[in-house]
């Protein structure tokens, strides 16, 4: 599973990264995380709002930071 | 840098709230009579905290400087706290791709206004504006739209609205959000007229771009609340310092410095008070809660109702990091217009409620 968190490095991109992370261990999935911190690219995945979460290449969610339990359902 | 934006999607983190009915926002009924309780007691709390426990007199300076001070500190901050949550929760509905999706569809001056008024509801950070920038003209909502967007939605905004009408009245807050939307409006409709969409940096156009679709999942009302309280928790840390402190300078302030202070810099009869209010602004970054308890003070000191809300739009509006962020999308001409058209709607804008009021 390839998890990409988009944002240019505020604080709430760290904790998406956190949170992402954690879920994705509480899930027992294996996964790589990228930040994705450039303009084009954050754009070429059609993100508009940062943080961005992009799993598989499917954006999950942007504009906020879901919550753990959320991110899990995201993840699965 | 610009993630100082409140509202924003780049604050302090926040842990995730406990399981079961709490989670699903049973706390909220929990809460709403406590909070009316707090609030129906702020009054009688508050005079019997500066008259009683403090001991001082009642009708001196001090005495009602302080009762007025713990009285309104906390007045306010309740207030904000309930507004801010209604407004996060409602806007959890509202999303910036429904926005583009909406202006998309449209040409000429409807789609400037139509942009203007939206970007007072919907939730902008200045730090998602390049991504949201190429966005919307990418899926072909029009420049001049998407400019009336982008200066709409730091401008006019609930936390300034609200904070404004508090301290200053309805009045006061509709003239602030009639004009900012005006001068997002006209300004953008005037860069479309222009048509400078070849002053775009030539990889906004080129690079491959796939539009995201308006809420991929739909969210449940938990969901929604969890977002709101964060959002709610995220701008009353960031903003209750300034607030509290705006409201300390003018209660103290008020009675004991000489009103016609300021009066000779920034009154009406100055007539460069207004242009020199807005050069001063512009560079400045600072969010409405940090700006508006400074012009109070102004206000409070002599200086003209036009000449401070110059200042503070021009404050909220235009912003140097912003600018900096931008230039990534926009060629220097088009920046230039940008800066220079929005100053000079505010500064009419200034001068107009100089003469009115």
């Amino acid at each position: 599973m390839k998890i990409e968190v988009l944002g240019t490095g505020c604080a709430k991109c760290k904790l998406l990264a956190e949170r992402a992370e954690e879920a994705a261990q509480a899930l027992g999935l294996p996964y790589t995380l990228v930040k994705v911190t450039e303009y084009p690219d954050i754009v070429a995945r059609g993100v508009m709002t940062t943080p961005g979460l992009v799993v598989d290449g499917v954006v999950k969610s942007q504009g906020h930071v879901p919550t753990a339990a959320a991110i899990q359902q995201l993840l699965r | 840098m610009t993630g100082e934006s409140y509202g924003c999607g780049c604050t302090a983190p926040t842990p995730a709230p406990a399981p079961g009915f709490w989670r699903s926002g049973g706390w909220l009924l929990a809460a709403l009579p406590a909070w009316f309780a707090l609030y129906l007691t702020l009054k009688p709390m508050a005079d019997w905290l500066a008259f009683h426990a403090l001991g001082l007199k009642v009708g001196s300076r001090l005495g009602e400087a302080v009762a007025f001070f713990v009285y309104d500190g906390p007045k306010v901050l309740l207030l904000l706290g309930l507004v801010v949550l209604g407004v996060s929760f409602v806007q959890t509905f509202i999303s910036p791709e429904r926005t583009r999706d909406l202006l998309a569809k449209r040409t000429g001056a409807w789609s400037n206004l139509l942009a203007s008024l939206l970007g007072i509801a919907t939730p902008f950070c200045s730090c998602s504006a390049v991504p949201l920038f190429i966005g919307f003209v990418r899926v072909g909502v029009p420049l001049g739209a998407t400019f009336s967007f982008l200066i709409s939605a730091p401008m006019v905004n609930e936390v300034a609205l609200f904070l404004l009408l508090s301290l200053f009245g309805w009045r006061i807050a509709l003239l602030y959000a009639a004009t900012g939307v005006a001068i997002a409006f006209v300004s953008g409709w005037i860069i479309g007229k222009l048509r400078m969409e070849r002053h775009l940096e030539p990889w906004v156009m080129e690079i491959p771009f796939e539009a995201s679709v308006a809420d991929g999942r739909s969210m449940g009302f938990s969901e929604r609340l969890d977002l709101a309280v964060q959002a709610t928790r995220d701008i009353l840390v960031k903003v209750w310092l300034y607030v509290l402190a705006g409201i300390a300078v003018g209660a103290f302030l008020h009675g004991y410095v000489p009103a016609e202070l300021l009066a000779r810099f920034m009154g009406k009869s100055a007539w460069w008070s207004v242009p020199l209010a807005v050069i001063i602004g512009v560079p400045l970054y600072a969010n409405a809660a940090g700006i508006i308890p400074i012009v109070q003070v102004l206000l409070a000191k002599g200086a003209a109702l036009g000449t401070a809300l110059a200042f503070m739009m021009a404050v909220a509006g235009l912003s140097l990091p912003e600018t900096v962020i931008l230039r990534k999308v926009l060629r220097p001409m088009l920046i230039a217009t940008f800066l220079g058209v929005v100053t000079v709607g505010i500064v009419i804008v200034g001068y107009l409620f100089n003469l009115v009021m």
